[in-house]
């Protein structure tokens, strides 16, 4: 008997495991009860002083705290949580030992704030420069800082604590990484190339100068009080995206081999697509022909028509150009449909979880698909009149959703777009 | 995880080659310099530590505008410019058709930081400045607003979308060295597959960086006060940083066929693992474990991007000493260390001897690099990471 394949003959790519971890708290039961509630994880941040700041408010994930304190160990930790949470449910290996490579998703690493302060104090000076902190820098005292800001460290961690199989892969493409992280997975499944893959998004760079460096691009909300309000999708009086941090982690298997281990199978990643701007480094092509090829290539990847679509879980930052952008295009390549067609953006109430916003919002499309509910967007009070979506504004809504498409959109030109359903099609 | 060849594997060919580095621009360049044996090193400017600066380059050459150019960082205009060198050698750029859905994998650190801005914070908290909102008025007063997107890692491939025109895929991988080994078996992979027809794969490194040597010197890996070749540095151990940038255009044999591409070499395989280094002698077993997926014979060529760092590098060593029929190029040596770009650089000096019918001689005192006589019609080559991840890659001739 041959294996089950999808329309283009190729292997069918399913979900057995899913773990999420956002400012509304960790685990798929937690996040969806409040999710589909409308509550906020957007909060004033107290994890550093905000004096000096345009924008004050971010989804931290405070509950969960890492000892020296990092971006990258809080990242880590984030990852580490959401793909326990994944692997619990798919049931798949041994402890220990995942049948499969991983895919993560990770903001870029640098050294932060805290330890390049430690750094200088050791110099002993009080003017100095970086000759004078390299003199201090070896001799072992820092030597720990080498690996936790090396960019692979927390692929590194993450191999080896759940023994996924080969050289681990980070990648960053942007806002669309968690959405990349993904496809990298289905893509090897597709080429036989493996049975299972992890594939993890995880950001935790809520840190002053993350925040400088997008307050400084103007790409922020400074709408911080109260901050619950301040992420606004596709309202007329959005300003900005609200920084936040998260991680979602999936297990893909090929059908064939879920079927045969008798996985309980959670959803179908039917279809990928990427398509890249290059207009300008933080600006969408003014004629948005590269999203609407991201979204059109993704559709043919799925072997399915526009009108087969029933949710866009929309990357909806609410700055004011992506908003606009979102619905122009999307409006071209759903013509007639779109208005019978629900959008939402979950980063209505648990912010813009950057590289890992893909990962997780595909994790939220495929609760979705199970609850048959539509988590809102919340802060929905003044529609903007140029965005026709049907938006579910403020309360979710049960919807019959058989195909959802999320979509994830980042500097640099990065498109990327998912179609997850329940069955395969 | 490398599995057997499916029967309807593509040929992949390496139809373009761009390189910029400490010694010079392009392969005629770099291949007159190999066989000079030269090495251009820089002692002086972050002495006792030592760099291999980038060659002058006229960036105009490949990035024309100089908005786009103020826009990068050296790193990032290292890139873009090695990549344009590429799709030059491989006769596509301008080609807006093939550009339009040509795959990108990029393999990229970061950006650098600006080190006026760093001191100064640092200095002023050392003076005891330091209210709570200090740091944050500091950063939102003196850092550039666009310098954030000079240090992204996948701005890289967003300047070579923007300054290029390459445009089908974008994706960055991160991760020092095994990301470009990664970068390279995902493009050979999904060409192999049917899933792309050509792509573009390489990185970038601006080693003459403070900033990065503050990193490596937490790890003590940098190299200090006497230059000499990797194989040479034994117990002294460390690398030199080097500015280099190398991208490969990868092509379906039919696809580069159909436009009369002229291929440099083929790309036979490209396998990649991560080994528990805390265990002894682990990366000697890793490189052992991948040798036998590459399906060579007992005699050949082998680049190797060895860092110099121990105990890695003698882990090597011992594992080369299985292979003695293979005559081994130390590209760290000329070159330095340039992480995520050493093996592209491996990959492209391989096809580059491959297509000029020699391998270039050896550079290293020490006698374990020897003269290789003919055309090779095989190399190896080999990537292992200063502190994690090991890979390799057969590059062969066309028959």
């Amino acid at each position: 008997m041959s294996a089950p394949r999808d329309k283009l003959g190729r292997p069918i790519v399913v979900v057995t495991g899913m773990g999420v971890v956002t400012s509304l708290g960790a685990g798929k039961q937690d996040n969806w009860a409040k999710l589909t509630a409308g509550e906020s994880g957007i909060r004033t941040v107290t994890r550093f002083p905000i004096d000096g700041l345009k924008t004050t408010m971010a989804g931290t994930v405070d509950f969960v705290t890492v000892d020296p304190f990092s971006s990258t160990g809080l990242s880590e930790r984030l990852a580490e949580m959401a793909t326990g949470e994944a692997l619990e449910q798919a049931a798949i290996g041994a402890k220990a030992d995942f049948p499969g490579p991983l895919f993560l998703a990770v903001a870029p690493v640098e050294v932060e704030w805290p330890q390049r302060l430690e750094l200088g104090r050791a110099v002993g000076k009080t003017e100095f420069g970086y000759e004078d902190m390299l003199r201090v820098s070896g001799g072992g005292r820092f030597t720990a800082y080498h690996r936790r800001f090396m960019f692979g460290s927390i692929a590194s961690h993450l191999a080896e604590t759940f023994g996924t199989k080969g050289s681990p892969i980070s990648l960053s493409t942007a806002c669309a990484s968690g959405a990349t992280a993904i496809q990298l997975g289905v893509e090897a499944i597709r080429r036989g190339e493996a049975d299972a893959a992890l594939c993890v998004g995880t950001d935790g760079s809520v840190n002053p100068e993350a925040m400088v460096r997008f307050s400084l691009l103007s790409a922020l909300s400074t709408q911080n009080d109260p901050p619950q309000a301040a992420s606004r999708p596709f309202s007329k009086n959005r300003d900005g995206f609200v920084m936040a941090e998260g991680a979602g982690a999936m297990v893909l298997e090929s059908y064939e081999s879920a079927i045969a281990r008798g996985a309980k199978i959670l959803g179908v990643v039917a279809g990928c697509g990427e398509l890249t701007d290059s207009f300008h480094r933080t600006r969408s092509s003014p004629d948005g022909k590269p999203i609407i090829g991201c979204m059109r290539k993704t559709l043919a990847d799925a072997g399915l028509e526009p009108e087969q679509i029933d949710h866009i879980n929309a990357h909806g930052t609410a700055t004011p150009e992506n908003d606009k952008m979102e619905y122009n295009t999307t409006a071209v390549v759903f013509g007639d449909h779109l208005p019978k067609i629900p959008v939402s953006s979950n980063k209505s109430m648990v912010g813009h979880t950057i590289s890992a916003a893909g990962a997780v919002e595909a994790v939220f499309s495929l609760l979705t698909l199970e609850h048959q509910r539509i988590p809102p967007t919340i802060n929905y009070e003044i529609p903007d009149p140029a965005i026709l979506f049907d938006v579910v504004g403020n309360k979710a809504r049960d919807a019959k959703v058989t195909a959802v498409m999320s979509n994830s959109f980042g500097f640099g030109g990065q498109n990327a777009s998912l179609i997850l359903t329940r069955e395969p099609v | 995880m490398t599995e057997p060849k499916s029967a309807g594997a593509k040929e992949v060919w390496i139809t373009g080659i761009g390189i910029v580095s400490s010694l010079g621009e392009g392969l005629d360049a770099h291949w007159d310099a190999l066989n000079a044996g030269k090495i251009n090193i820089d002692d002086k400017r972050f002495a006792p530590y030592i760099v291999h600066p980038l060659a002058p380059v006229t960036f105009d050459a490949q990035i024309p505008k100089k908005g786009d150019q103020r826009q990068m960082e050296a790193w990032q205009r290292i890139g873009t410019y090695a990549a344009g060198l590429a799709l030059d050698s491989a006769g596509v750029k301008g080609n807006k058709e093939i550009l339009g859905r040509m795959d990108m994998i990029v393999a990229a650190g970061g950006g650098e930081r600006d080190i006026a801005v760093d001191a100064s914070i640092l200095s002023a908290d050392a003076k005891g400045n330091s209210s709570p909102g200090f740091l944050n008025e500091r950063l939102m007063n003196d850092l550039r607003p666009t310098l954030f997107l000079a240090q992204l890692s996948n701005l890289l491939a967003g300047n070579i979308a923007i300054v290029h025109g390459v445009c089908g895929t974008s994706r960055t991988f991160m991760g020092e060295e095994a990301a470009s080994i990664d970068a390279a078996r995902i493009a050979l992979a999904r060409i192999e597959a049917g899933q792309s027809d050509i792509a573009l794969v390489g990185a970038a490194h601006n080693g003459e960086r403070s900033d990065l040597l503050v990193l490596y010197e937490f790890g003590d890996f940098n190299l200090t006060e006497k230059f000499s070749p990797v194989w040479q540095r034994e117990e002294r151990g460390g690398f030199a940083l080097g500015s280099a940038g190398c991208f490969l255009v990868l092509e379906a044999r039919e696809h580069a066929e159909a436009r009369g591409a002229k291929p440099h070499a083929k790309l036979t395989k490209v396998v990649a693992d991560l080994a528990q280094r805390k265990q002894p002698r682990a990366v000697t077993k890793s490189l052992e474990a991948l040798w036998p997926k590459l399906g060579v014979g007992d005699s050949g060529a082998l680049i190797t991007g060895a860092t110099g760092v121990e105990p890695v590098t003698s882990d090597e060593k011992a594992f080369l000493r299985q292979h003695p029929g293979f005559a081994v190029r130390a590209t760290g040596t000329m070159f330095g260390h340039t992480l995520e770009t050493q093996f592209p650089l491996g990959l492209a000096l391989a096809a580059l001897s491959i297509s000029r019918g020699a391998l270039f001689p050896p550079n290293d005192p020490t006698g374990l690099e020897v003269e290789k006589a003919g055309s090779p019609d095989q190399i190896i080559v080999v990537g292992t990471g200063h502190w994690q991840g090991e890979g390799m890659a057969l590059v062969e001739a066309i028959k």
